[in-house]
């Protein structure tokens, strides 16, 4: 098997696996990284949502072999290290809010959220009703009420 | 005759306890039954004893062995036998030993208990009876500990109990020398077990009890720590997933490339089990693999070539006839059917579940709302001895109803034991949408008799596909009850249930409400307040109808015919914060509707736009459909705990209503359901959420909690049932609305049962 190299949460790492298994399983099941949950394995509920090179993007349909060595993988787990701290301030309005209920669905929601602002930002302008309407992530606690309430609030301390 | 326990103990303080004997300080909670009085005779059952008296009573007899833990850090624990998924109970019941305890709540550790079985009943979550059933027990025991600390600190100060003060887990002395729980939770330790009285605080005291608070494991969500069965890391427990039949129930017969599987990447083993072809991988993603390249000989299952059309077919001919109505000249019959389609429980986080099977011995991880049975059935399927089965309860990404079984723990042990490995089993997103348990189809008849501005009968007769609640109480006794051959044992419990939940709280003569059930076929059971939403939608689809028939306005009519204050006023509150009757545009509406179970009640307001530009937006994989632009929802709970959880609940609880009603639904084809992913089951998304939404949780002078986790659903659903059909004119009669549109998807393949995962990612970074 290839040995596949990449960088997650800021070390590179190197895992002997096929090129072709998807990203997400490379995280949980070999490297013990499980913040990413699996709800579909068809980039449709965005439970894992992570970011590469600092964009939203869904490992369940990313095979490692298109990873490339310099390719930067960031995982909820990782979030904080992106900013310096031990929260990400889109964590804390999480926790503000007080969003999660089950909390499955909420590591993806917050990596989601925060390409979201990122990405807003990257056009010019801010967040709007519509914005938060395209959110695809499903919260099937529905909490959706409250996200929407704490991207308001990440996006005004990021 | 009953014993309405819960309302006799409201207001009782002074109570029996136990110190246990040991070395670190445990105290128990000991509940002697209350005086038995009757309960008067009501029209309706649930009126005066309700499903959650039922499940209170049945946890009385072992409330006993609910312990908590003093220790030496300084720290309380305690081991709740009840399973959190999302409802926000390990939160609350920290509260209430805080409360009781004096101990700042970030002492209090909260942890779920595994399967106990000398609990009997006393390890059933359901029926949104937790704090119910707990919040005297709980309290109960942290009192006895905080007692047994004073006497403790007492001793060592050289001072008596009644001039100590404990606060914030220090006890001080007048003196102002003090000690913390930690440095006297050895003192306070019994060597024998002592019984104790205790009296509970006053609630007119309480300072974290009534107060919001964040969950107490919202850091761990946030920070992708909090743990699910699939994240245990159990040695060889490799990822486990079954190659599942093309009919609903099918069966497997033969695995006729099984070298060629084996062969695979990563496959370590392949095994065949009553469920279907279960395959043990390195990665799931290799399991994936090897599930689609599969070739099985199948049996059919039991619904083989059957289609939605059928099964209602079959429910128009189970349906009894309503028994006659009053027939005078003056009086005129309402009649309203109503057609409720299969629903998924569909949580987050599917079946899942960790098992480790050996030759003398097992154990399982897994997200269990009736651990004990769940045990004792595994022990019966591995042909073991129950003591032999360790079961320990994970927490869960979500219920809905779905882990009051535990279909995922049970064909994991199966699993484990056939290949004499280790598993970690997960069900694909399509099994869990085709193949996991839901709502059972339903049909609602309602049919009411006016004679003037008057009510003079209120008939609902509800129809439905079996709803399983085979889990009994909890354990085997009463499962094996539910088990009965010819399906008569479920029925009782589903008459039962359906008895002691539903309730018509307004002024309408003769009420009878009854339910048939036919059908075991599916895989259901009770999701989410169970029969409410069905009945109340229908129900109050009807009070529409009288208004209408009256001229009178929905609000004021259901105000006038109320037979409950407390009802009433939720109703007055969300028709003034929603500003009822407020001027709409064509095409929108408001609708308001009413609830009451769960020893609370509750009232929703909805305004609905079914304009085309809400109708007709374009989303891409996903329904647009009319917009529920606007809620306000009030809640009475009757004693809460914590508001900010039970707002949390009622949040989930109206985007669950609205998915019910316009959303979310099962399409039965050929055999089997044709949805398999979430964009094919739609629930509630953020394009269907509604921008606004206001919660208010009502002051409650009511000493008893009510029930929080179901209790946003029913109401919500009628709402946006009245709401949408004030706007489009009409009276909707199936739900959700647009389950006979063309099909917003294109279904996946039966075969294989599970779809390949995409490789183009990259190309959605955004």
């Amino acid at each position: 098997m290839p040995p596949q190299t990449f960088i997650l949460n800021g070390r590179s790492v190197t895992v002997d696996v096929h090129d072709d298994v998807r990203v997400l399983w490379v995280l949980r099941d070999l490297l013990g990284v499980t913040g990413p949950k699996y709800g579909c394995g068809i980039n449709v509920c965005k439970a894992c949502t992570s970011h590469i090179n600092g964009r939203a993007f869904n490992p369940c349909s990313v095979r490692v072999g298109d990873l490339a060595p310099t390719d930067e993988v960031t995982t909820i787990e990782g979030l904080p290290d992106t900013v310096g701290a031990d929260l990400h301030p889109m964590q804390e309005a999480w926790l503000d809010r007080d969003v999660p209920q089950c909390g499955y669905c909420q590591p993806g929601q917050i990596m989601a959220a925060v390409a979201l602002v990122r990405k807003v930002r990257r056009d010019g302008r801010s967040i709007t009703d519509a914005d938060l309407d395209g959110i695809r992530n499903i919260c099937r606690c529905g909490t959706y009420t409250r996200i929407r309430e704490a991207i308001a609030q990440g996006e005004r301390r990021m | 005759m009953t014993t309405d326990f819960t309302t006799v103990s409201v207001g009782r303080r002074s109570f029996v306890g136990w110190v246990i004997g040991g070395t670190t300080l445990v105290a128990a909670a000991d509940l002697l039954p209350a005086p038995a009085h009757a309960v008067p005779g009501t029209p309706q059952p649930a009126e005066g004893y309700d499903l959650n008296d039922m499940l209170t009573e049945a946890t009385m007899p072992t409330a006993d062995l609910i312990t908590v833990a003093v220790h030496e850090d300084g720290t309380a624990s305690f081991e709740l036998p009840r399973m959190e998924v999302g409802q926000g109970i390990t939160t609350s019941t920290a509260m209430l030993i805080a409360e009781e305890l004096e101990l700042p709540l970030d002492k209090v550790r909260v942890t779920l208990a595994d399967a106990r079985p000398e609990l009997l009943w006393n390890q059933l979550t359901g029926g949104s009876n937790t704090t119910i059933s707990t919040y005297t027990p709980i309290r109960v025991a942290a009192a006895v500990a905080k007692g047994a600390l004073l006497e403790a600190a007492a001793v060592q100060l050289g001072d008596t109990v009644a001039s100590l003060v404990a606060r914030g887990g220090v006890i001080q002395a007048p003196d102002g020398r003090s000690l913390t729980y930690g440095q006297l939770a050895r003192a306070a330790a019994s060597r024998t077990t002592r019984r104790v009285d205790v009296r509970l605080k006053d609630p007119a005291e309480f300072r974290v009890v009534g107060t919001g608070q964040r969950r107490v494991d919202a850091l761990e969500a946030v920070t992708g720590r909090k743990q699910y069965a699939t994240d245990l890391q159990v040695e060889g427990a490799l990822p486990t997933m079954v190659c599942r039949a093309p009919t609903l129930n099918g069966t497997p017969r033969r695995l006729r490339n099984r070298s060629e599987v084996l062969a695979m990447p990563g496959v370590t083993d392949v095994a065949l089990v009553d469920t279907g072809v279960a395959v043990r991988a390195e990665t799931f993603g290799q399991c994936i693999d090897a599930v689609r390249a599969m070739h099985v000989d199948w049996a059919d299952g039991p619904v083989a070539g059957l289609s939605d059309d059928d099964i209602v077919a079959e429910l128009k001919a189970a349906e009894q006839p309503l028994p006659s109505l009053p027939d005078t000249p003056l009086a005129r019959t309402l009649e309203l059917d109503v057609l409720f389609y299969f629903r998924s429980n569909s949580a987050m986080d599917t079946n899942s579940a960790v098992a480790d099977v050996r030759a003398d011995r097992a154990e399982i991880w897994s997200g269990l709302k009736s651990p004990i049975t769940a045990q004792q059935r595994i022990a019966e399927a591995l042909g073991m001895s129950q003591d032999a089965v360790t079961v320990h309860v994970v927490q869960a990404g979500g219920s809905f109803g779905r882990r009051l079984f535990f279909d995922g723990a049970l064909e994991a042990a199966k699993i484990s034991q056939a290949m004499g490995k280790p598993v970690k089993l997960m069900w694909h997103r399509a099994d869990d949408a085709r193949v996991g348990r839901g709502h059972p189809m339903a049909t609602s008849r309602v049919r009411a008799v006016v004679a003037g501005d008057q009510v003079l009968s209120f008939q609902q007769a509800h129809t439905s596909v079996e709803t399983d609640f085979r889990h009994g109480l909890g354990e085997l006794v009463t499962a094996m009850a539910a088990d009965l051959p010819t399906g008569l044992g479920n029925l009782g419990f589903s008459e039962t249930v359906f008895e002691l939940t539903q309730e018509v709280p307004y002024d309408f003569g003769a009420v009878v409400q009854t339910l048939v059930e036919t059908d075991d076929r599916f895989n259901t059971g009770s999701m989410r307040n169970i029969y409410s939403p069905d009945v109340r939608a229908a129900g109050e689809l009807m009070v529409d109808q009288l208004a209408k028939a009256m001229k009178q306005d929905p609000y004021e009519f259901r105000r006038a015919q109320l037979r409950s204050d407390r009802v009433r006023a939720v109703l007055d509150k969300v028709a003034d914060i929603g500003r009822w009757g407020r001027s709409m545009p064509a095409g929108t509406a408001q609708g308001i509707a009413i609830h009451k179970e769960y020893k609370g009640a509750s009232a929703c307001l909805i305004e609905i736009d079914c304009r085309p530009r809400q109708t007709e937006r374009d989303i891409r994989d996903g329904v647009g459909g009319p917009r529920v632009t606007r809620v306000v929802f009030a809640i009475d709970a009757g004693l809460v705990v914590n508001p900010r959880g039970l707002e949390a609940q009622m949040q989930g609880g109206i985007n669950d209503g609205i998915a019910l009603a316009l959303t979310s639904s099962l399409h039965l084809r050929d055999g089997h359901f044709l949805e398999a992913s979430w964009d094919n089951y739609f629930y509630t998304r953020q394009w269907n959420t509604p921008p606004e939404v206001e919660v208010v949780v009502m002051p409650s002078d009511s000493g008893q909690p009510g029930g929080a986790g179901e209790a946003g659903v029913a109401a919500t659903f009628a709402a946006v049932a009245c709401a949408y059909a004030r706007a489009v004119g009409e009276v909707p009669a199936y739900f959700p609305v647009n389950h006979r549109d063309p099909l917003r998807f294109r279904p996946k393949p039966v075969v294989p049962p599970i779809p390949q995962s995409p490789t183009n990612g990259l190309r959605k970074v955004y």
